[in-house]
């Protein structure tokens, strides 16, 4: 890779132990990636923010750079361990709560937005289509280059820190002009978002850098938001485009046997101790439509809903807070079902949620059972 | 050999599988144990191997996993993939783990339990011991 003179001098150490980890670290990406150079960003999303995934080794890396490191662009964050409003009901140790909020003060102190939050494209302003920006959680950068026209690679936790830092990242193949060399066909007639969780988890699997899709149309926020968890969790795919593709593109079919597979490999159980709706977070849009589904009726089971902070605060002046606390909802900011410490494996043994990307990290990192269910399943099932 | 990413020299046993592997929820960071009851790795520990896999997927936050591995003391002592990603890269690359990318036909020839000697100085920087 060619770099300036600065950076050249950067690589050195010669501005610092700092921007000479950073560049480290863009170099790494850079090589990895075949680019040629490193070209500017304007923002940066990173992941790496719960104590419960990056233990005390991150929070004390993130303790350490703080005292030096300052970001050089907008930079905002992905979801911590929980909501400080109601955190007291959860039942997590003094510890969890003190070195989560020693992770949120490195990060303030490093300049970042605390957003904390998974759907920076819901919640933030998207720049001019084309512009070049740094996210680090998955499924962030795959709606991030497919349906929002801004370019990223499906970043690290690192590459996205380092970016953040430098205010640069290597001029990767994701970031030009690149056409897919694989065409999935969706043959499941009828979907709901968990099926599109599904065909996001299949492409992850079968895609490289980016996939197109054919055979899907009219797809709702819920669907979009689905699809890019779904292929963000099972691979390294960063991209889909909706048609057929060029001619030549290599054909593979998404049916119901691929569909069972999922299934069998993220649905063991039959039933859940409780719900949980957000993995990607929750959006105004989804709180709204899911206060008008609920209408009169309430959960028979704890549901808790995941969202970011400023959705919470929108739902709550329109009042959905209230609909929804009334039919039993818990309403959580700040965290996400993905990678939460508030669903422990001593007191429950099952979960249902519509999330493939949630199911795939509460069965591997949670350690409990998932039952599957789209949303509408959920609300004729579980509610009455 | 297709890429250093990262430098360095060493020599091990090689554990390898054939699946790529999500950093964050498969591999305990405390103990260097692949808790993935569906990995085929399932209750190995990756400490002090040469760990060859085809590539990193998923979660971004995996290369936290692999700097708090080598922080834990539980970490491979080099990696060889297949195909580079940039949670692989960038975690090996901040907790200073070796790490290339070999062609396809090297990476089929290597199997779990031989003794090899890495060194990205080298000409020929994987050799059988």
């Amino acid at each position: 890779m060619e770099l300036t003179k600065d950076e050249e001098s950067a690589l050195k150490g010669e501005q610092g132990e700092v921007m000479q980890t950073a560049y480290r670290i863009l170099i790494a990406t850079g090589e990895a990636t075949d680019a040629e150079k490193l070209i500017p960003i304007e923002w940066a999303h990173l992941s790496g923010v719960n104590y419960n995934t990056i233990g005390d080794a991150g929070e004390e890396f993130l303790s350490g750079i703080s005292k030096n490191a300052r970001v050089k662009v907008k930079t905002t964050l992905n979801p911590m361990g929980f909501d400080i409003d109601n955190v007291s009901n959860y039942g997590l140790d003094d510890n969890f709560i003190s070195k989560q909020l020693s992770i949120s003060k490195s990060y303030e102190t490093m300049g970042v937005a605390l957003s904390f939050s998974c759907i920076p494209y819901e919640i933030f302003d998207i720049p001019k289509e084309g512009t070049q920006v740094s996210f680090a959680e998955s499924n962030a950068a795959i709606h991030a280059n497919s349906f929002d026209n801004l370019k990223t690679n499906k970043e690290s936790a690192f590459s996205a820190l380092a970016s953040a830092i430098t205010g640069k990242t290597p001029y990767s193949l994701l970031r030009k002009e690149d056409s897919p060399n694989l065409t999935i066909r969706m043959k499941i007639n009828n979907p709901n978002e968990l099926t599109y969780g599904m065909l996001g988890f299949f492409a992850g699997k079968v895609g490289n850098n980016s996939v197109n899709i054919s055979g899907v149309k009219d797809m709702d926020k819920r669907s979009c938001k689905a699809l890019c968890g779904g292929m963000g969790t099972s691979g390294t795919c960063a991209k889909f485009l909706f048609g057929d593709g060029d001619p030549g593109c290599e054909k593979v079919d998404f049916d119901k046997k691929d569909m069972n597979d999922i299934n069998d490999e993220l649905n063991t159980a039959e039933k859940g101790d409780l719900i949980t709706l957000g993995s990607p977070q929750l959006g105004l849009d989804e709180i709204s439509d899911l206060t008008s589904k609920l209408k009169g009726r309430s959960f028979k089971k704890r549901c808790m809903i995941f969202c970011p902070r400023t959705v919470k605060e929108q739902a709550r002046k329109i009042g959905y807070t209230n609909e929804l606390e009334r039919a039993g909802c818990e309403i959580l900011a700040d965290c996400c079902t993905c990678l939460t410490p508030l669903i422990s494996k001593d007191n429950i043994d099952s979960v249902t949620t519509n999330s493939i990307k949630g199911a795939y990290y509460l069965k591997n990192s949670n350690g409990v059972d998932v039952n599957l269910k789209s949303l509408s399943q959920i609300i004729e099932d579980e509610t009455r | 050999m297709k890429k250093i990413l990262v430098q360095g020299k060493t020599h091990g046993i090689i554990l390898k599988s054939q699946h790529p592997i999500n950093f964050l929820g498969t591999v305990d960071k405390k103990t260097g144990i692949i808790s993935d009851k569906n990995h085929e790795l399932f209750d190995k520990s990756i400490k002090d191997k040469i760990l060859a896999f085809p590539n990193g997927v998923g979660s971004s936050v995996g290369a936290y996993t692999i700097y708090s591995i080598k922080s834990n003391n539980v970490a491979p002592l080099a990696m060889i993939c297949q195909k580079a990603d940039l949670t692989v890269a960038t975690g090996c690359a901040l907790a200073n783990i070796p790490l290339v990318i070999i062609t396809d036909k090297e990476f089929s020839s290597l199997k779990t339990g031989q003794k090899i000697s890495l060194d990205t100085e080298s000409s020929n920087p994987i050799t059988l011991l």
